[in-house]
């Protein structure tokens, strides 16, 4: 009952972009979209997504072979700063690169920035495959005659792919959402453009029916990427340990690899942090806002924690009963928490301005309706999460505890809770993290006064002070490099970023 | 149902259960007699661990009791929650707590004192046969073999009249399998402690076990001793499962049958009429003696070492049999040798 609840809260975007396309009538809803701005924007938001996919594919797979494949040296240390990129918020990368050149403007430079913040999103889940392949299918494919590229191909590449489709549309979904690096690109896209029109002329039906759009396409990816999901399979088959996988040797084309590799950090990880001290060092010769900087800090904090916890406290109850009562009403419920993913910081914005309005103006311009954003937007990330921390208890175990003359509550002291709790812990520190790096529905939920380390970069960056932004920054980074550092982690290898 | 003079330890009584629309269990009897071990032997999806989970209580039955002794834990509206029931459970896998070291898996199950304590940790390594030394390690740090004693050394601490047992050794390898089985029995019998074993391996029930329950679509198809489910099993579908069967048509009288093997003496209790004769493999011998037996073609051999399994055709009848001989005595393959069967054999009525 509370679950179903919950799962109507998450859908309120989804209700309010299509209640107000079917309020204001097909004909205008029609005109609205069938224009030549909509048009240009499509085609900006398709070419982006096509090159970043493209690209984040090569890098993700070329990264992830290299380090986990081949006797490249060091890639214990090259696996952490290749994930490393995801401390780093988009919009921060792209401030690093614009405050150093405009030259980055534009399409093309929009496509390199977004796609350096993103690979790891492939680089991460084409890993794990890799790691876990049957060493016996390459050799057999050896043993009949193949050549190591014609093996590639024909036998590990397939296999990868679940795991490319998989991470890419996760890229694309991310694309479709993403705001702050955009802007700051100059490189308009759907988000932007709603942004847009809400902030200069709070431009209700455009910007709505822009939302519309935007959502659908999300919805048409997210609908594939569940597709893929059903009939993909991570683990080997068969029983028995898997053997240690041998290395590809790289003899003479070493140098060069390592040369690829510490390009590509030096690029999604060099630049922004380099920038980052570059501007604290020459920024810092102007006043030092220390006090601003510990109100926004704890502002962010407060905010990250609330939001944290209000997400798991809302996900626990609808994922329990996924993993121990599955039926179709729970198979359901899951299906519609998941919708989540597929919904833009902004559209969620868009639907609880106006849901708050006109229903609850009570909670209108305060932290309630942000967290609740929040809460929102990353509830599909708090379900995976908790699943996972689930599975580490088995209903077995509740059993043999029974049997062991335990109670209920009392199993759930000794052995459900230690179990699970590791996970639960891991999984708040995810939310923590999206919601202190999140910065479109700040920007347009928080109340007025209400300073955040994300606002306060944006506010700065965006009046080209990047002195004063760095700090902010950089802090943001700081908070964030500690979860990053746990996804390298085995066991959190699949959480969703 | 034979008199024994111990006390039952589990009295099962027209047991049903159903989940939706499939008939699990369609009515079960049995009774377990204290400090035995009696083995549920069935294939996948029979219904015996479902049983199993109703005796333990984690869930509730259609129909029918549950007694523990006396005390009736299941039927006429009662039921004992598992924790109330001193019943030790035994899983597949093991599952031992992993959060929890050995020393503190053996312990969950006492209480205050005796828990903190922990003296009792050695007494009980010993006894399913582990070294004192792992009590400090965690269940990853264990093999599949010891991960499954300390499973029953945490069952056996709190002193439980029974414990169930469900495919503890399927996971295992067949080399640890026997040792670990040998081990739990021993540990079993040394607390007179009665155990239920599921199973769907012959050779376990018929090696471990004191009674063996055969079970067949939610029904039990025989319970006996493990000798008279092998050497005389209820029907021919029970004799199948149990062992290797060959099978004879014959016509008995006076509970002599001739076959294509001979002249067989048949086990009482079929008297005369058109048969179906029930032979074991090792039932059949090469014989030396040219008067003795019947002559067969040996078509091939499987060598085991220790014995071997001959296929053969009865010469004139052309009928295919297989026999179990010594691995001292193999026939050589297209070799005509003489067979004949020792011992009683069962006679099933041909339309069973």
């Amino acid at each position: 009952m509370l679950s179903i609840l919950v799962v109507l809260v998450a859908l309120i975007p989804l209700f309010f972009v299509a209640g107000y396309a079917f309020s204001i009538g097909w004909g205008k809803a029609v005109t609205l979209i069938w224009r030549p701005r909509v048009g240009e924007l499509l085609r900006n938001t398709g070419l982006l997504v096509v090159g970043c996919v493209a690209l984040t594919a090569v890098l993700g797979t070329g990264a992830a072979w290299l380090v986990e494949r081949t006797t490249l040296p060091g890639r214990r240390l090259w696996n952490v700063l290749l994930v490393a990129p995801l401390a780093v918020p988009a919009f921060v990368n792209s401030f690093g690169w614009v405050s150093l050149t405009a030259k980055v403007e534009g399409y093309a430079g929009a496509v390199l920035i977004v796609s350096l913040s993103y690979y790891p999103l492939v680089y991460l889940p084409v890993a794990a495959i890799l790691r876990g392949l049957d060493p016996a299918l390459e050799e057999t494919a050896a043993s009949l005659g193949y050549g190591p590229l014609r093996t590639f191909a024909r036998v590990v590449l397939p296999q990868l792919r679940p795991a490319l489709l998989g991470g890419t549309l996760i890229v694309a979904l991310h694309i479709l959402a993403e705001f702050g690096a955009l802007q700051m690109l100059r490189f308009p896209t759907f988000t932007t453009a709603i942004y847009d029109l809400y902030r200069s002329s709070f431009n209700g039906p455009a910007a709505n029916m822009l939302a519309g759009v935007l959502l659908l396409s999300c919805m048409m990816l997210l609908t594939l990427e569940l597709r893929l999901r059903g009939h993909h399979r991570y683990s080997r088959l068969g029983r028995g340990s898997a053997r240690v996988i041998p290395r590809r040797r790289l003899g003479r084309t070493t140098a060069p690899c390592l040369l690829a590799v510490g390009a590509l950090t030096a690029l999604a990880l060099g630049v922004p942090l380099g920038s980052l001290v570059y501007w604290l060092v020459t920024g810092s010769s102007t006043d030092f806002p220390l006090r601003d900087l510990v109100a926004t800090t704890a502002t962010s904090l407060g905010l990250g924690v609330a939001g944290a916890v209000l997400t798991m406290t809302l996900a626990f109850p609808i994922a329990w009963l996924c993993v121990r009562r599955r039926g179709r009403l729970t198979i359901l419920l899951e299906r519609s928490t998941y919708f989540g993913n597929a919904v833009p910081g902004i559209v969620v914005a868009l639907a609880l301005v106006t849901v708050a309005i006109r229903f609850a103006p009570a909670i209108y311009q305060t932290a309630v309706l942000l967290v609740f954003a929040y809460a929102i937007m990353f509830l599909p990330r708090a379900m995976v999460s908790i699943r996972a921390a689930l599975d580490q208890a088995p209903p077995v175990l509740d059993d043999v505890s029974h049997a062991l003359g335990s109670g209920p509550l009392e199993t759930l002291r000794r052995v459900t809770l230690p179990l699970i709790a590791p996970g639960l812990g891991a999984g708040t520190a995810l939310v923590f993290l999206a919601v202190v790096t999140e910065l479109t529905a700040t920007l347009l939920l928080a109340p007025i006064g209400t300073r955040t380390l994300a606002t306060q970069f944006w506010s700065n960056s965006s009046s080209i002070a990047y002195g004063a932004a760095a700090p902010y920054a950089a802090l943001m980074v700081i908070l964030s490099a500690p979860v990053t550092l746990l996804l390298t982690r085995n066991r959190w290898r699949s959480m969703p970023v | 149902m034979e008199i024994d003079a111990r006390m039952t330890a589990v009295t099962v009584r027209n047991l049903t259960k159903a989940f939706g629309p499939s008939k699990v269990l369609r009515g079960i009897d049995l009774a377990v007699p204290e400090e035995s071990v009696t083995a549920i032997l069935g294939p996948s999806g029979c219904g015996k661990t479902t049983l199993l989970r109703l005796v333990a209580g984690f869930d509730g039955p259609d129909s029918g009791e549950i007694l523990l002794g006396e005390r009736m834990v299941s039927g006429n509206g009662s039921f004992v929650a598992p924790q109330h029931r001193a019943v030790g459970y035994v899983p597949q896998e093991g599952a031992l707590f992993p959060h929890l070291d050995v020393a503190d898996n053996i312990t969950f199950g006492l209480k205050g004192r005796e828990r903190r304590s922990g003296h009792r940790v050695e007494e009980l390594l010993e006894l399913v046969g582990l070294d004192p030394l792992v009590r400090s390690r965690f269940p990853h740090q264990l093999s599949g073999g010891q991960q499954q004693r300390v499973a029953l050394a945490r069952a056996l601490a709190p002193r439980p009249s029974l414990i169930l047992l469900d495919e503890p050794f399927s996971s295992l390898d067949a080399g640890l399998r026997e040792g670990t089985g040998r081990a739990v029995i021993e540990a079993l019998k040394a607390t007179r402690t009665t155990a239920l074993l599921v199973t769907h391996d012959q050779s376990e029930a018929l090696s471990l076990a004191d009674q063996v329950a055969v079970m067949r679509d939610g029904t039990l198809a025989q319970v006996g001793t493990p000798h008279e489910v092998y050497r005389a099993p209820a029907d021919l579908g029970v004799a199948e499962f149990v062992g290797v069967a060959v099978v004879v048509d014959a016509e008995v009288v006076d509970g002599s049958a001739s076959s294509d093997l001979g002249p067989l003496f048949v086990l009482p209790g079929f008297d005369a009429g058109r048969a179906r004769l029930l032979v074991r493999p090792e039932q059949i011998e090469l014989v030396a003696s040219p008067q003795a037996g019947v002559e067969a073609r040996v078509l091939d051999v499987s060598y085991f070492g220790h014995d071997a399994a001959v296929r053969l055709q009865v010469l004139g009848s052309g009928r295919l049999v297989t026999a179990r001989v010594l691995g001292t005595s193999v026939p050589m393959p297209h070799t005509v040798v003489r067979v004949s069967v020792t011992g009683p054999v069962a006679a099933y009525s041909p339309e069973d």
